[in-house]
């Protein structure tokens, strides 16, 4: 569905990814493990079209991406839900929804907020005053309603409380089911192998290692490069 | 100065307020949005009533006014949009000096074709002659077609207010001042969208323009003077806020008209004093947006 062939990627003249490659297959679900600084939030700029990869390639559904614009990336079937508080913070959640629903796919505003009653709730709400786990809620439906067929979540659990986290897991199973594939970049790797069918690792700007999640919650590079288990964050208002 | 002549002056005051706010309003959101300072921004208004002149001289006198008053913003913004897909898109990202630089010699420019195109002469275009009249009340005769610039001020006003926040392409232009790659992430063309806000910001000025025209001579200079004004309005309110150009225009306005009723020739100054005061106060103006919580990379 995704492949990702030796890309290298540059913010102005620093070389950050080298050489990366991966591959998302259909129904899916990856994760992407790295340190601080490693480069995964890169990789999914590189794949978004955001800062595009100055040599490799990227192919989604057999079609070349690596050079269109986000807006052509979206639209052919690849949606990103950013890591930070990445919302439009003077919109209501509303107007954040309706902004972000594009039509022609299965996830209609009403099948989104089935998935999240709560955003109805809160419909009326700038979206700056959100909680953290609302934050998340929102950044994921807007996501959906760009109808992907391939999901990338860039820290999903990033400064929400355990039982958030706990939620979040039920919402991406649900998600799942629907039959999307999922692309996630963790650095809480017990969260993320739980969901995972198979993950890479990654180690300044290159993949240290591909396995099942199985193999790669043993492997040792975990141990030493990752602190495996759920860091302790401050946990915002969630 | 009695009661009558002072409120007509009042009234002037306004008038001129009115028409920057339109001016100024167009100015603040291209900055809002592109996050770009446009000195070019008073050659679109000079086009404006410019083309507005040519256009209106058409037909027999008078007819053509209502049609030239739509048709010249409509031109300069296409001519706008064509300048922002060849000049201005390659300079978002670049700091402003480099913007700075391009727009004022984008202007110069724009000065000499108009020079060129149009000659130096001063051209007039007369009201139409439903607003060719005065409005008396107590005795106090005032001009019709400045209550008309009023109005027509209160109006965009309006419809920007509601085009801001009641239609989808208002919501994305909110969106892209904030963050315009989170925009692009929800599959919308930010491109495309900044062509449509410039030529937004061109048909504005050049509103401005063509409105003015039975106000004043029209001719070469009104650019870089009405430049300066639109900058001082945007610097009061807060440049990438349309209530702030609002309030800014406002501000002026009546400081204007203070100024002409008891000191006339010192009225230009005290406008410089209400920036720096403003300023002084609050550096981003009174309602400024806030710098951009998400830069775009490098
Ligand atoms: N805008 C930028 N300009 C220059 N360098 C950058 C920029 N953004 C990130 N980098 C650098 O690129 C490298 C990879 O960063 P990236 O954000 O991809 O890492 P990450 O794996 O997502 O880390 P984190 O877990 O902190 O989100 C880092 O060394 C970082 O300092
Ligand atoms: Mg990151």
């Amino acid at each position: 569905m995704l492949e990702v062939a030796a890309i290298d990627v540059y913010y102005g003249t620093s070389h950050i990814l080298q050489g990366v490659s991966l591959a998302v297959r259909a129904g899916e679900v990856i994760v992407l493990l790295g340190r601080n600084g490693a480069g995964k939030t890169t990789t999914f700029r590189a794949v978004m079209g955001l800062t595009p990869a100055r040599r490799g390639d990227i192919r989604f559904e057999n079609k070349a991406i690596t050079h269109l614009p986000p807006h052509a990336i979206v639209r052919a079937g690849l949606g990103l839900a950013p890591s930070g508080r990445r919302l439009f913070g003077n919109l209501t959640v509303a107007e954040n929804l309706a902004l972000a629903e594009l039509p022609g796919g299965p996830w209609t505003r009403g099948r989104v907020l089935a998935l999240f009653p709560k955003l109805a709730e809160i419909a009326p709400r700038r979206a700056a005053f959100l909680s953290g786990g609302e934050q998340q809620m929102l950044k994921i439906a807007r996501a959906l309603l760009a109808q992907p067929r391939l999901l990338l979540l860039d820290e999903p659990t990033e400064g929400l409380a355990p039982v958030v986290v706990r939620e979040l897991g039920g919402w991406l199973r649900g998600m799942r089911e629907e039959g999307l594939s999922i692309l996630m970049a963790e650095q809480n790797a017990r969260f993320a192998l739980a969901l995972a069918d198979r993950g890479y690792v990654m180690e300044k700007g290159r993949i240290l290692r591909e396995g099942t999640t199985s193999e790669l919650l043993t492997a040792s590079e975990l141990a030493t490069h990752l602190a495996l288990g759920p860091r302790q964050r401050p946990a915002e208002n969630a | 100065m009695n009661f009558a002549s002072a409120a007509i002056e009042i009234l002037s005051a306004l008038t001129t307020a009115a028409n920057l706010f339109v001016i100024a309003a167009g100015l603040s959101l291209v900055f809002g949005a592109l996050r770009i300072i446009n000195l070019a921004h008073g050659s679109f208004y000079m086009i404006g009533a410019l083309l507005m002149a040519s256009l209106f001289a058409l037909g027999r006198p008078g007819v053509l006014f209502w049609p030239a008053l739509l048709l010249a913003p409509l031109l300069t913004a296409g001519f706008g949009a064509v300048l922002e897909r060849l000049l201005f898109r390659r300079i978002y990202r670049a700091e402003h000096l480099v913007q700075l630089l391009l727009s004022y010699a984008l202007s110069l420019i724009l000065a000499d074709l108009a020079l060129r195109l149009w000659g130096a002469d001063s051209r007039t275009v007369p009201p139409p002659a439903a607003l060719a009249g005065r409005l008396s009340v107590g005795g106090a005769g005032f001009p019709l077609y400045d209550l008309f610039v009023i109005a027509l001020a209160l109006a965009v006003g309006l419809g920007l207010w509601a085009l801001l926040h009641r239609t989808r392409f208002g919501w994305e232009i909110r969106a892209a001042v904030e963050d315009p790659e989170g925009l692009s992430l929800c599959g919308r063309n930010v491109p495309a969208l900044f062509t449509a806000v410039f030529a937004l910001g061109a048909f504005l000025a050049a509103l401005g323009g063509a409105a003015v025209a039975p106000l004043q001579a029209i001719g070469p200079g009104m650019d870089s003077s009405i430049l300066v004004s639109a900058f001082i309005v945007t610097v009061i309110g807060g440049l990438g806020s349309i209530a702030g150009a609002a309030l800014g225009a406002a501000v002026i306005g009546f400081v204007q008209a203070m100024g002409t009723l008891w000191l006339p020739t010192w009225a230009p100054a005290f406008i410089f004093l209400a920036m720096i005061l403003v300023l002084v106060i609050r550096p981003s103006g009174l309602m400024g947006a806030p710098a951009r919580a998400w830069s775009e990379e490098e």
